[in-house]
């Protein structure tokens, strides 16, 4: 019984971890005021290129800086587009993630079926392998690297210069503009980030979870990760928190279904996130605090004056 | 004889169908506090951004400490010692008081010695403000307080001041001209833009007016009457407020009783049994230092936090509880401080925001369809008789100047003929020109009998407008009482929260104040 308590609790890591890291990226974006609905694409771009990548060489580190480089490129698609150009970033972001799902189709399409290793632990045997340790050490290294990060970004953004100058140009364009900070820089550098953290969070799919290539692999954890970041009121460690809650639901809900408990239909617990997804956003964006949570510029093009 | 310290010649700045500046020159001397006077778009804002670095000038030069310099940026004016604060802050809210000040300063400091150095700025001049606080908590004194805290950071050779008086009270500006001239003494040389002449003469060594992007005339200000540097400014004769002699106030029109609103936020500031009455006629002045519940009378004065129905009402009728629409119906009509956003949606044509406020009374909507040349027509009848400068009708609110669109916003209002009229701080940032307009505006209302509450920072204006006054401070509102009864150091202490000795409600209003009003 403890056993399976414990293998519970190490898949709800494994769920929640690319929520966390895709979060984190798009929270980084948000805050510099931009709004980038291509995070999943981005995540699936990443995928694929992370499994492809790790198939062809058998290096699961080549395969997991190629997912990152790869899912940065499509953000600088999105970032070339919204930033230099000024289109409107909901449709453009919208766009990234057809986009996304698209090639990543196309590119993928030899590669259905097929598997490569498993990103495994990074602990010994020892650890890795201990029936409880393993709660602690039993994780792909992708699994660290989220936590790390989320202490990063909380750091960044409250503690650092470069963090200060980020919120600001989120906050308003206009007048970090006129002091003289690039806003249009800044941006471009946090969607560079936001990319390569849905490119983690993509190859975490393909390589950690399921090490096996299908279509649309990511499911729609993109959404989700999406409305955390509303959820977490633009909080790296609220985010943390948030992002476990979320992934401690889905797995119930397949630990629900693997023990047969029929008090409900099937796809009504598989439908549960996604409900609560937007059950989470209602209920948010009709709260005064949150609008004033956000960054007051996020989603408008900054044009600078003459 | 050393060298001017700031001087500019021949310079001229084109934008497509403007000359906003024609070969411009003049010069301000080390340590001397110069006066830029002109009407809102005489060119006085393009030239400080040339200064700034913020714009560059397409001819003629500017000589810095003597030499010739070009600025391309305000980073670089900033490394030459020229700091501005400018009447529109460029601050972000979200962030602390600290924060702001971090962003805006090219050298690297840790927090610590920052906020040691802001400490020690703070307390060199004599100001309050603490580093700590959310910049969305402070009132509009107090942000400017961060801007000036900014300039001074960078111990500047050369300060440009846009309109920094227009939000302070008396004891404020008195002791933000001791700053100013303490920092005159040290070397410092300060351009100061401001309509408010009677400041110019009181500060200010020598002035320049600029008129349509020319330089029309220099004077030394101590010399010179308010009236005559203001129709220098306008090239015209300056009007006074006219008032109907000897108007009776008629019976009470708008009563408002123990109204009390706790603060729902973390920057609201709870309303506490606040009461007066205001006649047909009358027009109220309320005075108050920013950030004393201004904001939140106005709101629950137009209905935008509708409270306790009986706390408000409208010749006997409570309105407390209705919302701006069904008010506005009633013929309670409301101006907000904040123009862009709030009195107008800046991306709106003329005509759309007049439909905003003046669809029921003016009839600009027909069974939920706009009538869209009603609205336009009302639109250009409001810039006909406040002689808004627009395009016309399908001019967007944001593509105006303050001071016409605060015209076009009034006037909106004033045609409307509205029973009550609230409206808070009618001429901020307003030139001498229009605020005369606004305030003739207000006078010949309450002639026509409609009751007008003026909340104002602006002594000046409150004395040149109302009939009564009352103070408000942290929430609470003094008695009101006619204005000839108070004495401005009397509306000091009481806008500082000492509260009605009878010694000092003594003096008469006799103080310089009243008759530096007339310069409007």
């Amino acid at each position: 019984m403890d056993a399976m308590w414990f293998s519970v609790a190490m898949t709800i890591v494994a769920a929640s971890t690319p929520l966390l890291l895709a979060a984190l990226g798009e929270l980084v974006v948000e805050k510099a005021g931009v709004l980038n609905l291509g995070l999943e694409g981005m995540m699936l771009v990443g995928a694929v290129t992370g499994f492809a990548v790790t198939f062809a060489t058998g290096a699961a580190l080549v395969g997991i800086v190629a997912a990152m480089l790869a899912a940065v490129a499509a953000s600088m698609i999105f970032a070339f587009l919204t930033l230099t150009l000024a289109s409107n970033q909901v449709a453009t972001g919208l766009a990234l993630t057809i986009f996304g799902v698209g090639i990543s189709s196309m590119i993928g399409e030899g590669f259905v079926g097929k598997t490569i290793p498993v990103l495994g632990p990074v602990f010994p045997e020892a650890l890795a392998g201990h029936p409880f340790l393993r709660l602690l050490f039993g994780h792909s290294p992708l699994v660290y690297v989220s936590l790390v990060m989320t202490a990063v970004v909380a750091w960044f953004l409250t503690r650092s210069r470069a963090g200060l100058i980020l919120r600001a140009v989120g906050e308003n364009d206009a007048s970090a503009h006129s002091i003289g900070y690039s806003v249009i820089g800044v941006r471009y550098a946090a969607v560079a980030f936001g990319g390569a953290m849905a490119g983690l969070a993509g190859c975490f799919y393909s390589m950690v979870q399921t090490p096996m290539w299908a279509e649309e692999l990511t499911a729609g954890r993109g959404w989700i990760a999406l409305a955390l970041v509303v959820f977490s009121a633009w909080k790296p460690w609220r985010l943390l928190l948030g992002a476990y809650l979320f992934g401690t639901v889905m797995t119930l809900e397949l630990q629900a279904k693997a023990a047969g408990v029929g008090i409900f239909a099937p796809e009504f617990l598989a439908a549960l996130p996604y409900l609560a997804t937007i059950l989470v956003l209602a209920l948010i964006s009709s709260r005064r605090s949150v609008g004033a949570a956000a960054p007051a510029c996020l989603g408008r093009p900054f044009k600078p004056a003459t | 004889m050393s060298e001017d310290r700031l001087e500019l010649r021949g310079v001229t700045k084109a934008f497509p169908g403007v000359l906003a500046n024609d070969h411009v020159s003049f010069a301000v001397r080390p340590g001397a506090i110069h006066a830029l006077l002109g009407e809102n778009g005489a060119g006085k804002s393009t030239l400080v951004k040339m200064i700034y670095g913020v714009l560059h000038p397409d001819e003629g030069e500017i000589r810095f400490d003597g030499k010739p310099v070009t600025i391309p940026n305000p980073k670089a004016a900033r490394a030459m010692g020229i700091g501005m604060v400018f009447q529109h802050f460029s601050l972000f809210e979200a962030l602390s008081v600290l924060e702001n000040i971090a962003l805006g300063l090219d050298e690297r400091l840790s927090p610590a010695d920052l906020e040691r150095r802001i400490r020690e700025v703070l307390a060199r001049y004599g100001l309050t403000l603490d580093p700590h606080r959310t910049v969305a908590t402070l009132s509009v004194g107090e942000r400017q307080r961060i801007e000036i805290v900014r300039a001074l950071l960078l111990d500047p050779k050369l300060l440009i001041m846009d309109e920094p008086t227009s939000v302070l009270t008396p004891q404020e500006v008195t002791q933000l001209f001791e700053t100013l001239r303490a920092l005159a003494a040290s070397g410092c040389s300060i351009l100061y833009i401001s309509h408010k002449l009677h400041e110019i003469k009181a500060l200010c060594d020598k002035a320049t007016i600029l008129r349509g992007g020319k330089v029309v005339g220099d004077c030394v200000p101590a010399e010179e009457s308010s009236r005559s540097m203001a129709e220098m400014m306008i090239g015209g004769s300056l009007r006074d407020i006219k008032k109907a002699a000897g108007r009776t106030l008629g019976a009470p029109k708008f009563v408002v009783e123990g109204l009390s609103l706790e603060g729902t936020g973390d920057f609201d500031v709870a309303l506490k049994g606040i009461g007066f009455s205001v006649g047909a006629g009358e027009i109220l002045g309320i005075a108050g230092v920013a950030g004393n519940g201004q904001n939140e009378l106005v709101l629950a004065l137009s209905g935008e936090t509708p409270g306790e129905a009986a706390a408000v009402r409208l010749d006997g009728t409570p309105i407390g509880a209705l919302r701006i629409g069904e008010r506005r119906r009633l013929g309670l009509a409301a101006v907000p401080e904040e123009r862009n956003g709030h009195a107008a949606v800046p991306g709106f044509s003329l005509a759309d925001n007049a439909v905003l406020t003046a669809r029921g009374r003016k009839g600009l909507v027909n069974r939920g369809v706009i009538a869209a040349g009603k609205a336009a027509g009302y639109a250009e009848e409001v810039i006909r008789a406040f002689a808004v400068k627009a395009t016309g009708p399908a001019a967007t609110a944001g593509s105006l100047s303050g001071g016409n669109l605060q015209k076009f916003i009034m006037g909106r209002e004033v045609l409307q003929v509205p029973e009550i009229l609230i409206v808070s701080q009618p001429t901020w940032g307003v030139d001498a020109g229009a605020a005369a307009a606004i305030h003739q505006a207000l006078v010949d209302l309450a002639a026509r009998g409609s009751a007008i509450v003026v909340v104002s920072q602006d002594l000046d204006e409150l004395f040149a407008l109302s009939d009564s006054l009352a103070v408000i401070n942290e929430g609470r509102l003094s008695p009101k009482r006619p204005i000839a009864d108070f004495s401005l150091e009397e509306i000091g202490l009481l806008m500082g929260g000492v509260h009605g000795e009878a010694d000092q409600g003594a003096h008469v209003a006799a103080a310089p104040v009243v008759e530096a009003s007339h310069a409007h």
